[in-house]
């Protein structure tokens, strides 16, 4: 039980790092603030003064944006769908003690440490390439015509890329969990009859709940910020059928230098998923009240 | 003790002003990007030091990208990291009519301007000023299988039209096999799969822009353009072609994939490299055309520039004229050979017989020579450039552009569509821009 004093003493105590995280937040976000509201063309010097809400207007009404807003949408909820319940099948058999565990346990957490660019090129080329991936190769080995994966399911293709690599995230997190499951509580459902799938359900599942707010949470940060893998693979394309938010930021102020617009759609980004975390906080967020 | 300290710091003070004194030596930042070519320079700077000992040279090597968007944003906002920049035919038009860049045109006498290929030199010439000094230059060109070619029967010309190369394409196709008649980008991006159309379409009699800046891909020879893209690459071209670009292409040409790549002259010899399953059967052709005077072939060359407001102008005057002189070809030619001097920049090295004795070095050379960035369209333009607009709003507008030529080849869209889409946005842009009034 903290006393007035000890509390008040304590406040001081964080002040310092608080202040320093604040700082460190609000002073990018204003700079793009500022910036979002100017006419800022590298290519254009000239052009100078204060564009008022042009910049914002020109992002929302353009053509590809409610496409990116749903692609975004769709890339995170694919690849959180796929790595949860992905990294609980994993973790479940991880688990389970059998010989090698430990070097299957690192070879599992491998792909996490490839970078995305990296693993990007080898899915592209290796994997999904229609004439020299590894999937053509057996599709033509069972007699079936080659699918070109990034051609035509451009955006299942980068969830599936995205979600290799984040399912060991998923499982590292829900194994460790996992372990600390109470062994005793376990055997004694066993004891009084119940089957796998409830005790699976009724003990598992919620003493995992927790790990999965934190999956879920920590991976929707990433996920909405997923660059690399869509320029390496598709930029974007076929059409605009795997452009993001993000993506569409990017080729705003890497092509078009335009700092200003670009700057409005990193302010829509930043509000978006304000939203977004929101909704996942409203939703799971209980959770991690302890 | 004391006198020790003493005696020290006097000789650290007398150290220093003799250190000022002696050497005045002057550092200079180069940015440039990742290719081979540059890598091969920064091994060779002994020399530069041997003939400049007063200037020092600091290295930014970069991925093409971004570089530019670093070079861009330095440059944009005058933050002065560089005092030579590496940067490619699309921005020295547009950053010299900006003042960004100093006039090249009082190099020494033995710079030798007037060797400089003249369709390279105009794609760097603003008003009659030269803003930079090119490195290497390179065009596109047909590249094909002799083996194949001659068991379809057929043989391809030295300068071959569209026809043709539809011909040869239909005759070498046999998908059983996985063997294409042609493989082409299709990859969206102002330099990917529109650097390849845009090229394309000036055989075709198309053009971005009329002379008010009115986007013409309502217009018929741009829907022929794309039209025989999509039926060539639909019939003849490797699955997977929309997400295909420089590098994809030159995996399926070096396994034996593809019996015709029309693609940079720099990849000849990489197909014809020891990584090539098909060196030994590699032929070279100009790309194609239609007659109607024009071919369709592109024009690029990374060149050596300093951006106006550097402190440090004699010193990379210095660099620039040492780097890109006749002097620097022979000097590679000495250390590493013919084969691996930075091509494309001067006519002395096309009449050197020993340069001459590369099988694909003539090719280069009239591919080069083919293209006309100040004249680059059957039509009259108001624009410079072979297989881009010199606006600064081109690389936006032209890879989202590119998107909708992509998904037309990944067939997710139709031709008309993806035109009328096109022209939509191209007008959008250029109207928000100020072109179109």
């Amino acid at each position: 039980m903290a006393t007035q004093h000890s509390r008040i003493a304590a406040r001081f105590m964080v002040a310092p790092s608080v202040g320093l995280l604040f700082v460190w937040m609000i002073v990018p976000l204003v700079t793009t603030i500022y910036f979002s509201f100017l006419i800022y063309n590298q290519l254009y010097p000239d052009r100078q003064g204060w564009a008022g809400f042009d910049n914002y207007y020109y992002f929302l009404t353009d053509r590809n944006f409610l496409q990116a807003v749903w692609n975004s949408v769709v890339l995170v909820v694919g690849v959180l769908a796929i790595t949860v319940i992905g990294g609980i099948l994993f973790a479940l058999l991880l688990n389970m003690p059998f010989w090698g565990q430990g070097v299957v346990r690192v070879m599992v957490i491998a792909p996490f440490f490839v970078m995305p660019t990296v693993s990007a090129l080898v899915w592209k080329n290796m994997f999904m390439n229609p004439v020299n991936g590894m999937f053509a190769h057996i599709a033509k080995g069972l007699g079936l015509e080659p699918y070109d994966f990034l051609g035509h399911a451009p955006m299942a293709s980068i969830i599936g890329i995205v979600s290799w690599e984040w399912l060991p995230f998923a499982t590292l997190i829900l194994l460790t969990a996992l372990q600390s499951l109470d062994s005793e509580q376990q055997e004694a459902a066993e004891m009084d009859g119940a089957s796998w799938l409830s005790r699976f359900i009724y003990l598992t599942l919620p003493h995992l709940t927790r790990a999965i707010t934190v999956v879920i949470l920590i991976q929707t940060i990433f996920l909405l910020s997923i660059y690399a893998e869509i320029a390496v693979t598709t930029n974007g394309g076929p059409g605009t059928a795997s452009t993001t938010i993000t993506y569409q930021v990017a080729l705003k102020s890497l092509y078009d230098n335009d700092v200003g617009g670009a700057s409005a759609g990193g302010i829509v980004a930043v509000i978006l998923a304000n939203i977004v975390a929101v909704f996942v906080m409203r939703m799971i967020g209980k959770n991690l009240e302890a | 003790m004391k006198m020790t300290l003493r005696a020290l710091l006097g000789a650290t003070a007398l150290f220093t002003l003799s250190g000022a004194a002696f050497a005045e030596t002057t550092e200079i930042t180069v940015a440039t990007v990742n290719n081979g070519d540059m890598i091969r320079m920064q091994g060779l700077m002994d020399d530069f030091y041997a003939k400049n000992p007063d200037i020092h040279v600091n290295w930014v090597t970069l991925e093409e990208n971004v570089l530019r968007q670093k070079v861009t944003t330095d440059i944009a906002t005058k933050g002065g990291q560089f005092d030579v920049l590496t940067i490619g035919t699309y921005e020295v038009p547009i950053w010299g009519k900006q003042g960004w860049l100093v006039s090249l045109d009082d190099l020494p006498a033995d710079y030798q301007k007037d060797d400089l290929l003249p369709a390279i030199a105009g794609g760097l010439t603003v008003d009659g000023h030269l803003y930079a000094s090119p490195f290497y230059g390179e065009s596109s060109m047909v590249m094909y299988r002799k083996d194949l070619v001659e068991a379809a029967g057929l043989t391809m010309p030295d300068a071959p039209t569209w026809a043709d190369i539809k011909k040869i394409a239909d005759a070498t196709t046999d998908k059983s096999k996985e063997q294409y008649g042609i493989c082409l980008r299709g990859k969206a991006g102002w330099g990917e799969n529109m650097a390849f159309l845009t090229a394309m379409s000036n055989s075709f009699g198309a053009k971005w822009f009329d002379m008010d800046w009115k986007p013409q891909f309502d217009q018929k020879p741009w829907a022929d353009t794309l039209a025989f893209y999509l039926d060539l690459m639909t019939n003849d071209g490797p699955p997977g072609a929309s997400n295909n670009g420089f590098n994809e292409n030159l995996a399926l040409m070096q396994q034996g994939h593809c019996a015709m790549w029309i693609d940079a002259t720099v990849a000849a010899s990489f197909v014809t490299g020891k990584d090539s399953t098909v060196a030994d059967k590699m032929g070279f052709a100009l790309a194609p055309d239609n007659g109607l005077g024009k071919r369709g072939n592109w024009l690029w060359a990374w060149s050596l520039a300093i951006p106006a407001g550097t402190q440090k102008e004699a010193a990379a005057k210095k660099f620039i004229d040492w780097a890109t002189n006749p002097d620097y070809l022979a000097l590679v030619a000495s250390k590493e050979g013919w084969a691996n001097v930075p091509p494309g920049t001067r006519t002395s090295l096309y009449s050197n017989p020993e340069y001459a004795k590369i099988p694909f070095a003539k090719m280069t050379l009239d591919s080069i020579n083919a293209a006309d960035p100040t004249h680059p369209t059957v039509d009259p333009v108001p624009y410079t450039g072979v297989q881009f607009v010199a606006i600064p709003e081109f690389a936006g507008i032209a890879t989202e552009v590119g998107q909708q030529f992509s998904a037309a080849l990944a067939g997710t869209t139709s031709a008309a569509d993806a035109l009328a889409a096109a022209q939509d946005l191209t007008t959008t842009e250029m109207t928000k821009a100020g072109y179109i009034k």
